[in-house]
């Protein structure tokens, strides 16, 4: 029960927090309302029992990212800006084709639950053994083992946008 | 014991959101946000899973796709930051020189 | 439902009594911090500071907090209301909500996590934006410059203070803070001798990291006013306050906790120093024989009695710290004890602060940054493999434990060296190509 309201709140900030994201005229506000949609997916993680990526996800999202949004919003805010149309023409046209995308994605899930071969085949969700090996440990374990060249190249791709964004920063390119 | 579907359906609605932004607005900081919309809702997606088939595989593939966020982020605000400075404008359909 | 909620009441309300107990005594806990740095800056300065309210200004802070709440609240015209708003209290929520994970004693702590330590990174590092928004909805040029400085500071910082922090958790192997005290407690030793490069990054990344002089750039005032504090006055303001020197109390607990031992007497497992445990009531004694003398010094039956209040609140400290000497490894006495020395190490980390403070020049911007990623962030990042490959040389190689840290440490240090080397270069570089 406890669960179920966590979830429930969790998961309606995490959409309010997304729609306004999208409706905001302010670039500001839209990134105040994704650190929200984002810090209550942190808590969608809590739920599912993945603490280590809700930590992972307040520090790099959170702590990383999002202060690179703001701090780029600042440096190229207009007020200009806030006077523009906000959207673009193609918006209804866009909007109706990501409502029957939602639709279809909807009544698959719906069909994949009503039919045998969907979600039933899978094993029921179970406690993962996290009291036997914390969760940190498992995913080190994971990532280090099984995923260690995966890991390397996101390294190398983090090095590459490091690069990059030094490149792209410079007074004159 | 929250359903899997239940997470299903949150990561859905936040997809469609991320997707309707990056239609729609003009901004190109906020189409970049909706991005970062889209890629939560897949990772809400794979943590679910991953405890649906009890193991973290799915929680090390979000770390990865973290790890990617980080790095477009960086990435596509360098450009919006370098465009900025030479055209004044940070709206996506007024960026159609084609050309440096 | 009703039960469910029974269910959680019955078995947190220690933890629901702790949060209260830090939320409604912390604010009165960091208001007389301040009078402690107003206190240490007069004696650096040679001068008495507050002596007014109350006796040695000890109503000093409950003045202050009422001057602040009692003042107009001012909200500037074309000021993002909102956020202006949010800002200081995204602030304060950020440095009150790390309590949850700091181990005082052995049974106060609110929350056993096993991810303690990254629960209390992200979670100040989110502190970042009570700044950043609080700067840019002032609508002012100082706030927004200030805001932007701070926050390219902690950006930068936190990488070497997050390295530090690994130089440390590899050796403890563990992210729970309890879990880290307990290993120190077990190997007999506490990590600051082990790492101890890791522990100077950390010193000084801290001092970043919570804007202090001599890092408080972003609220350089003679540069920027107050930065992004500019335009904030009364409560918002102290809240501001608040949760600096709530950041300050945080930092210090997690380097207490990860290097300095936690709540670990000195020499706790060495029985020769066993007398040590006499300390804290024999402190506490005397710091209340010390207000008896001086009772009857203050002048006025009122300051008298102000003096008389705290030298009681002084004696209700030492007698559960007397009564906990006869056993004090177990139970509630070793709590008491625990916190006592945990308290004790956060107030000497805090003094270093003041310290540095009154002594060292304030940073120039570019120096500030400099420093960050041409010095710490590579020095760390040598840390972090030394001690990494010292474990690996003791655990696996079988190295003495002595002699692997004692290499990898000769290397570090050297590796320091030359980085200062390199940055004294390039700087003559600059100057010849400028002359």
């Amino acid at each position: 029960m406890t669960n179920l309201i966590l979830f429930y709140f969790f998961a309606g900030l995490a959409v309010l927090g997304g729609v306004l994201v999208v409706t905001m005229r302010n670039a500001v506000h839209s990134a105040v309302f994704l650190i929200t949609s984002l810090l209550a997916t942190a808590g969608l993680y809590l739920t599912l029992n993945a603490e280590f990526l809700f930590v992972v996800q307040i520090i790099l999202y959170v702590g990383g990212i999002m202060v690179l949004f703001v701090f780029v919003i600042m440096l190229v805010n207009l007020d200009v800006a806030l006077h523009q149309v906000q959207f673009n023409r193609q918006t209804w046209v866009a909007g109706l084709l990501s409502f029957a995308l939602l639709a279809e994605l909807l009544a698959a899930l719906a069909l994949a639950r009503s039919s045998s071969t969907g979600m039933q085949l899978l094993p029921a969700p179970h406690v993962p053994a996290a009291s036997v090996q914390g969760n940190t440990e498992q995913i080190g374990t994971l990532l280090f083992q099984n995923y260690v060249i995966p890991f390397e190249i996101a390294s190398i791709l983090l090095l590459v946008a490091l690069v990059g964004a030094v490149v792209m920063g410079k007074k004159r390119i | 014991m929250i359903p899997t579907s239940h997470y299903v359906v949150v990561s859905l609605l936040l997809f469609t959101t991320g997707v309707i932004g990056v239609l729609t607005r003009r901004n190109v900081i906020i189409i970049l946000m909706s991005i970062e919309l889209i890629l939560n809702a897949v990772n809400i997606n794979l943590v679910a899973f991953s405890r649906l088939v009890g193991s973290v595989e799915g929680q090390a593939f979000a770390i990865f796709i973290i790890t990617d966020a980080a790095a477009e982020a960086a990435v596509g605000l360098g450009i919006i930051i370098a465009f900025f400075r030479n055209r004044e404008t940070v709206l996506a359909d007024e960026m159609d020189i084609l050309k440096w | 439902m009703l039960q469910e909620a029974y269910f959680i009441l019955s078995n947190y309300i220690w933890q629901i009594v702790d949060g209260l107990v830090i939320v409604a005594i912390f604010p009165l806990l960091a208001g007389y911090v301040v009078l402690l740095e107003r206190k240490v800056m007069a004696d650096m300065q040679a001068r008495l500071g507050p002596m007014r309210v109350g006796p040695h200004g000890l109503l000093q802070p409950l003045a202050d907090a009422v001057k602040l709440m009692i003042k107009e609240d001012i909200i500037p015209e074309s000021a993002d209301r909102a956020i202006f708003w949010l800002a200081p209290v995204l602030s304060v929520f950020a440095g009150m909500l790390s309590f949850a994970a700091i181990p005082v004693g052995p049974g106060f702590l609110i929350a056993d996590m096993n991810i303690g330590l990254l629960f209390i990174f992200a979670v100040s590092s989110m502190g970042i934006f009570g700044i950043v928004l609080g700067g840019w909805a002032s609508n002012s040029h100082y706030s927004l410059m200030g805001a932007l400085r701070s926050s390219a500071q902690l950006v930068s910082y936190e990488v070497a203070v997050g390295m530090a922090m690994v130089s440390g958790l590899l050796l403890a192997g563990t992210l729970s803070m309890k879990d880290i005290v307990g290993y120190q407690a077990h190997s007999g030793f506490w990590l600051v001798f082990v790492a101890p490069v890791g522990f100077v990054i950390y010193l000084v990344g801290s001092v970043a990291e919570t804007n202090r002089a001599p890092f408080d750039l972003p609220e350089a005032e003679s540069e920027l006013v107050a930065g992004y504090m500019t335009e904030y006055s009364g409560f918002r303001w102290a809240l501001y306050f608040l949760a600096e020197y709530s950041n300050m109390v945080v930092v210090g607990s997690v380097a207490t906790t990860l290097f300095l031992g936690g709540w670990l007497r000195p020499f706790a497992g060495t029985p020769a120093f066993h007398f040590l445990d006499y300390a804290p009531p024999l402190v506490m004694l005397g710091v209340t024989g010390y207000c008896v003398y001086r009772i009857p010094k203050q002048t006025g039956w009122d300051q008298k009695f102000i003096m008389a209040i705290f030298t009681g609140i002084c004696f209700v400290i030492t007698v559960p710290l007397a009564a906990a000497l006869p056993h004090p490894v177990a139970g509630w006495q070793a709590g008491v004890h625990g916190a006592f020395w945990f308290i004790a190490k956060v107030m000497a980390y805090v003094y270093v602060f003041l310290w540095a403070r009154f002594t060292f020049p304030r940073y120039r911007f570019d120096q500030l940054m400099q420093l960050g990623w041409h010095y710490l962030i590579p020095l760390s990042i040598v840390n972090v493999m030394g001690v990494a490959t010292a474990i690996v040389l003791h655990r696996e190689a079988g190295w003495n434990p002595v002699v692997s840290i004692g290499v990898t440490l000769v290397v570090t240090v050297l590796a320091a060296l030359w980085l200062v080397r390199a940055g004294e270069r390039r700087e003559q570089a600059t100057l010849k190509s400028a002359a």
